[in-house]
């Protein structure tokens, strides 16, 4: 048996979780520095993991494969694609930003330092589950499990209204998670009538799905996937955790775990239901493109600062949905592209922002004015961040947003416009936010603001460092994504639409 | 305007290009931008080490070097393209893939050809003689590494833009040069206004980005490539609509980044920049970019005659409006930006008339970058001399106090108005020309337009020059250092002399093999027209000088003015125009949207969270903990079940 690299990472921070958990509470230190060991060996094996990719190979890697439920077909398997691997990696980088930044944030919480930690670690673990699981009942079992820290951090860690935000988190979520539920068990039933019944991936794609079953199951989990993302009706509950929850909180919440939402879309709405995820489109792009704008005149009109990112987010997740259910490579491949990148300069926003908070004493927007002369670096690494959400060309973000406007486009040119309207209102929000904070005269009430400390440099420093990098080199990522964005497009079977005007007969090769 | 068979002929010559891959000198240019991004890169990241170290004593000096050496790379690659053969004058090279899906291919590719060349000296070499002004405008700014760290930003971001061989790396470039003058413009940070003038830059700009995206989007899904040359090449197959599209798409980018009517409104406000900003970011150079995408998307805009009107039109407008604005103003540097706004609608407008416009497009974009440079750089040396006051009516008599200022100035001056035998002269001359012999009323704009120049730019030189001194007191005026004035000798040379470019012709056959040529016959001999335009310009100066130069400035502006000094003054409405049409019912819909989310959206949660809780609230009172209760209830229960049974039974 080769070496079962993705349980490692999975039990990595698992096992962490428990012995950060275990540290004397009188010990606060301790469990800091070992929270942060522990999540740059996850890291460390993530990087192995991707060492041991093959990048010409096809489907799942890294496979491993247990009985778990016999009776039942259920298993314990686990593998990675491309897509997965994107986000595992993405995961992977952020936990150890969010602790570094996020090292003083529980200290005076009523439950412990250590637990908050561990708290990160064991969602850490039980995400990277989701990412790689190839049953889909494990992949149900770990989503759902995955709700339990994050309930917890928020709840347990979070400002004045975090009872009601962690409560109305959950709620949602076990709302959704209930109709994938009934999916998974008609998926079963479905399975369990064509032979013996089997929860793996590669099974249940291969079962006859008549038209109407498919399109009833698929709803079951494109809805659980919908609120996760969150898209717009389903989102209310993103703005209130996000305001509630402690900023590194908020990351794991908005740039990974939200994720699982645009995740199980295309692996399970696309991978599982083809016909029913091409039937769909048309809604789903709809709903896509009002989040985009909805998301973006939200942000634009919020005077909190949380809110405000958390609506960008919004939007961001609707652009990411249009790729994907655009169902063209580029279009698919830009929206994986785009929630790695999201993820990052999501986090460099929420970071900087808490930093921002802690500092002023106020989240209000209008409660900052002029807080660049006295902290430039803080405001020099706020603008990039900002920069990236509003995705400008040379940051990573932009090369996801154009690849999914490109891809959208040449399936629906009137969607593609509309989801396009997004970049103004995008450079609206940001630029409202930052000249309302950072510049003009200082405030008096302002002055005690510092600049970051090196510790907060040190956090957000690798981001926009990545960023930047992928900004202008995205192609190694793409080229780790690009497999199995095809292979997914592939089972829905639609081509990619052809150039419309035929090519001028000497164009071949004139530019090389 | 021009019937459509000159459309086939001028397409067939772009497919005579056939570019040839880099080699020699030509496989270092991405120097040229390279040193730049390095520079500004070390400077911006040396912002945050601390102050008082070595970057912040010598940051300016580097990054000056960086654009002198970046010139020199440039000016090394010019000469050695006058060496290549005709047809080997269009050179490829590739650097990396930038990004790769499927049939989704964008190289990162320098395209280095005549056109690019005579940007690439244009944006390094009046850039590289900013630099070293700002050295001695910039001196006492505590922040000054930081300026020169976002000069070296916009340089290179420039370069990426003159040099992308792909319309995405082009719009890198583009997006580049808009954060540069976003930052730039809003430097002085601290001032509300320039933070307010440098975000309401970028939006507009990203209006006009809208267009040049979709444009690139519309190119991937027709051609399948987003190559400037495959396009250029590919659009000959593409239907009169599929032309049209790109080319309203291209030019609504190109409005905005070149403050070209509609999306104008951001110039204005950006002169709250530093003075070597306006010069060099937003009138010699970056607003140039949308003239550039015109000309550079030939091949598109010579199928599509729609198109061509549209930024005929456009340019028409624009120039008039600038010129209108430009005679209203007090303050200098709104003048110049007006006028600006002016000259580029003479751009414009001279690249809507096709082949027979291009050359003379890029003629008198590369003289306005001297000459305005030139002007901008001398209304700097005068605000140094004046306690940074910009009002012209504060000014008066300076010609004797900054007697390089005034001579250069007046070169300048010269140049734009169009005297015989300096560069706008030439240059002006010939887009009137073109227009005239395509379209009798862009002939006339243009026209009208230059008899307004002559008349505006003779306000802002009687006033600021000649007549009484009307200084503040405590106000000192005094010529500014060399390190200033050198520069605008430099410049004022080139407004002098930019006009042998046209030598023989030399310009239109150099870009002839880019731009494709043509010439329209004028009805009259063309020394009857430029009689006419000399006789307009010298009309306009005329009646400037009734009206300023024998009267004595009144201190403050009047208030009882006609209605058109009104509008001007209030830049034509403009932002009015925006507040109601835009920001007004955007304020109002983004409210009302937050309203909708929370008591909409999020109260319909909510009432149904209230729903179940109300529900379970009036379920617990069965539960009252009470035996006789439950007995109750389990006798209702059976009760119900019996009356049940027998109800089925019975029926």
């Amino acid at each position: 048996m080769s070496f079962p690299w993705l349980t490692i990472l999975m039990v990595v921070p698992l096992v962490g979780a428990a012995v950060v958990a275990a540290l004397p509470r009188s010990r606060p230190e301790l469990a800091k520095w070992a929270a942060l060991v522990v999540s740059l060996v996850s890291l460390a094996v993530s990087l192995g993991v991707l060492s041991q990719y093959d990048l010409d190979g096809a489907g799942y890697q890294l496979a491993e494969q247990h009985e778990w439920i016999a009776a039942l077909g259920v298993h314990y398997a686990v593998g990675v694609d491309g897509i997965g691997l994107t986000l595992i990696l993405m995961t992977t980088i952020l936990v150890p930003i969010v602790i570094i930044a996020g090292w003083n944030d529980a200290d005076g919480a009523r439950w412990s330092v250590g637990t908050f930690f561990a708290l990160m670690l064991a969602l850490e673990g039980l995400v990277i589950g989701v990412f790689a699981a190839t049953d889909v009942f494990l992949f149900y079992v770990l989503f759902e499990a995955a709700l339990v820290p994050a309930y917890f951090l928020i709840g347990g860690y979070g400002g004045a209204r975090r009872s009601y935000a962690a409560l109305k988190f959950l709620m949602f979520s076990l709302a959704g998670g209930l109709l994938m539920l009934a999916s998974v068990i008609g998926m079963w039933a479905l399975s369990n009538s064509q032979g013996d019944p089997s929860f793996l991936l590669a099974d249940m794609k291969d079962l006859s799905i008549g038209t109407v079953e498919g399109r009833w199951l698929f709803m079951g989990f494109f809805i659980a996937f919908a609120v996760k993302a969150p898209m717009v009706p389903l989102h209310t509950w993103l703005p209130d955790a996000a305001s509630a929850a402690t900023p590194g909180t908020s990351v794991l919440l908005v740039s990974v775990l939200d994720k699982l939402g645009t995740f199980g879309m295309i692996r399970f709405c696309l991978g599982l239901f083809p016909e029913a995820s091409e039937w769909a489109s048309p809604v789903v792009i709809t709903l896509a493109v009002v989040s985009i704008l909805y998301g973006a005149l939200l942000a634009i009109g919020q005077d909190h600062l949380m809110r405000l990112i958390a609506f960008t987010s919004v939007s961001h997740f609707g652009f990411i949905v249009l790729g994907i259910f655009a169902l063209t490579t580029q279009s698919a491949s830009g929206a994986t592209f785009y929630m790695f990148n999201h993820g990052l300069s999501t986090a460099a926003l929420f970071l900087i922002a808490g930093f921002l908070i802690q500092r002023r004493g106020s989240a209000r927007i209008s409660d900052f004015g002029g807080v660049q002369k006295i902290a430039p670096i803080t405001a020099g690494l706020f603008l990039i961040a900002g920069l990236a959400s509003l995705s400008l060309p040379g940051l990573a973000t932009f090369v996801g947003e154009f690849l999914v406007l490109a891809g959208t486009f040449t399936r629906s040119p009137t969607a593609a416009v509309f989801a396009t309207l997004g970049i103004v209102l995008a450079a609206l929000y940001i630029l409202l936010m930052y000249q309302r904070t950072m510049t003009g005269p200082l405030r008096d009430d302002n002055r005690g603001v510092t600049d970051m400390v090196p510790r907060e440099i040190v956090a957000i420093a690798p981001v926009v460092v990545l960023l930047i990098g992928f900004g202008l080199f995205p192609q190694p990522i793409l080229d780790v994504i690009n497999p199995a964005v095809s292979d997914t497009l592939d089972h829905v079977q639609i081509g990619d639409p052809e150039p419309q005007t035929p090519s001028f007969p000497t164009a071949e090769g004139s530019s090389k | 305007m021009t019937s459509l068979s000159t459309v086939v002929l001028a397409a067939s010559e772009h497919a005579d290009v056939v570019p040839v891959a880099a080699d020699g000198v030509f496989s270092w240019l991405w120097l040229v931008v390279a040193i730049p991004a390095v520079s500004a890169a070390i400077l911006l990241i040396g912002d945050g080490a601390g102050d008082h170290g070595p970057l912040d004593r010598f940051g300016h000096l580097l990054g000056t070097l960086a654009a002198i050496a970046s010139f020199v790379v440039g000016l090394v690659a010019f000469i050695a393209l006058l060496g290549q053969d005709v047809a080997e004058r269009a050179i490829t090279h590739d650097l990396w893939t930038w990004m790769q899906v499927g049939g989704f291919d964008v190289t990162m590719s320098v395209y280095y050809d005549q056109l690019a060349a005579l940007f690439v000296l244009l944006i390094t070499g009046v850039g590289s003689l900013i630099h070293v002004y700002s050295i001695g405008y910039m001196a006492d700014d505590p922040r000054k590494r930081r300026f020169f760290g976002f000069l070296n930003l916009f340089i290179a971001a420039m370069l990426v833009l003159v040099l992308a061989g792909d319309y995405l790396v082009l719009f890198l470039g583009w997006e580049g040069v808009g954060l540069a003058s976003y930052l730039l413009i809003g430097f002085w940070q601290e001032k509300r206004s320039a933070a307010v003038a440098a975000k309401k830059a970028f939006v507009v700009n990203r209006v006009g980005d809208l267009g040049l995206a979709l444009g690139i989007m519309l190119m991937f899904a027709q051609f399948g490539t987003t190559n400037i040359h495959d396009v250029g090449l590919n659009v000959a197959n593409a239907s009169q609509g599929v032309a049209t599209a790109l080319g309203l798409l291209l030019l609504l980018g190109a409005c905005g980044k070149s403050a070209q009517v509609p999306l104008q409104s951001w110039l204005l406000d950006a002169m709250e920049g530093p003075t070597p900003v306006s010069a060099l970011i937003h009138a010699a150079t970056m607003v140039t970019a949308g003239v550039y995408l015109v000309v550079r998307s030939a091949a598109i805009y010579d199928l599509s005659e729609v198109a061509r009107t549209a930024v005929v039109v456009v340019g028409a407008v624009t120039l008039l409006y600038g010129a209108w604005i430009g005679c209203a103003k007090d303050d200098i540097k709104k003048a110049l930006a007006g006028s600006t706004m002016s000259q580029i609608g003479y751009m414009m407008l001279a690249a809507g008339l096709g082949p027979a416009g291009y050359a003379f497009a890029i003629f008198h974009l590369i003289t306005h970058g001297f000459f305005k440079a030139n002007m901008f750089l001398g209304a700097g040396s005068v605000m140094h001399g004046m306690n940074d006051d910009v009002d012209m009516r504060h000014y008066g008599a300076l010609r004797t106090m900054m007697p390089v200022t005034f001579v250069t100035f007046a070169m300048g001056y010269l140049a734009i108005i169009g005297f015989p035998g300096f560069s706008g002269f030439f240059s002006k001359d010939k887009v009137i020309e073109a227009a005239f012999a395509t379209n009798f009323w862009a002939g006339l704009a243009a026209l009208v337009g230059a008899g307004v120049t002559a008349f505006y730019m003779t306000r802002v030189m009687i006033m600021t020059f000649f007549g009484e001194k009307r200084w503040r007191e405590g106000v000192h005026p005094h010529e500014s250092p060399k390190i200033m004035t050198v520069p605008l000798i430099v410049l004022a040379a080139l407004s002098v002399g930019g006009g042998a470019l046209l030598f023989s012709s030399w310009i239109v056959d150099w870009l002839a093999p880019v731009t494709g040529e043509e010439h329209h016959e004028l009805p009259v001999p063309p020394i009857v027209i430029t009689a006419i335009i000399v006789l307009v310009v010298a009309a306009g100066i005329a009646l400037a000088y009734v009206l300023f130069g024998r009267r004595a400035i009144p201190d403050t502006a009047p208030q009882k003015v006609s209605v058109f000094t009104r509008a001007g003054r209030a830049d034509l409405y403009g932002d009015a125009v925006n507040e109601a049409l835009f920001m007004r019912p955007g304020q109002y819909l983004t409210r009302s949207l937050v309203y909708v989310d929370g008591s909409g959206i999020d109260g319909a949660v909510n009432g149904t969270a209230e729903l179940v809780g109300d529900g379970a609230r009036g379920l617990r009172r069965l539960q009252t903990g009470f035996v006789r209760t439950y007995a109750a209830e389990i006798f209702g229960g059976a009760l119900v079940l019996v009356l049940a049974l027998l109800a089925v039974n019975l029926a």
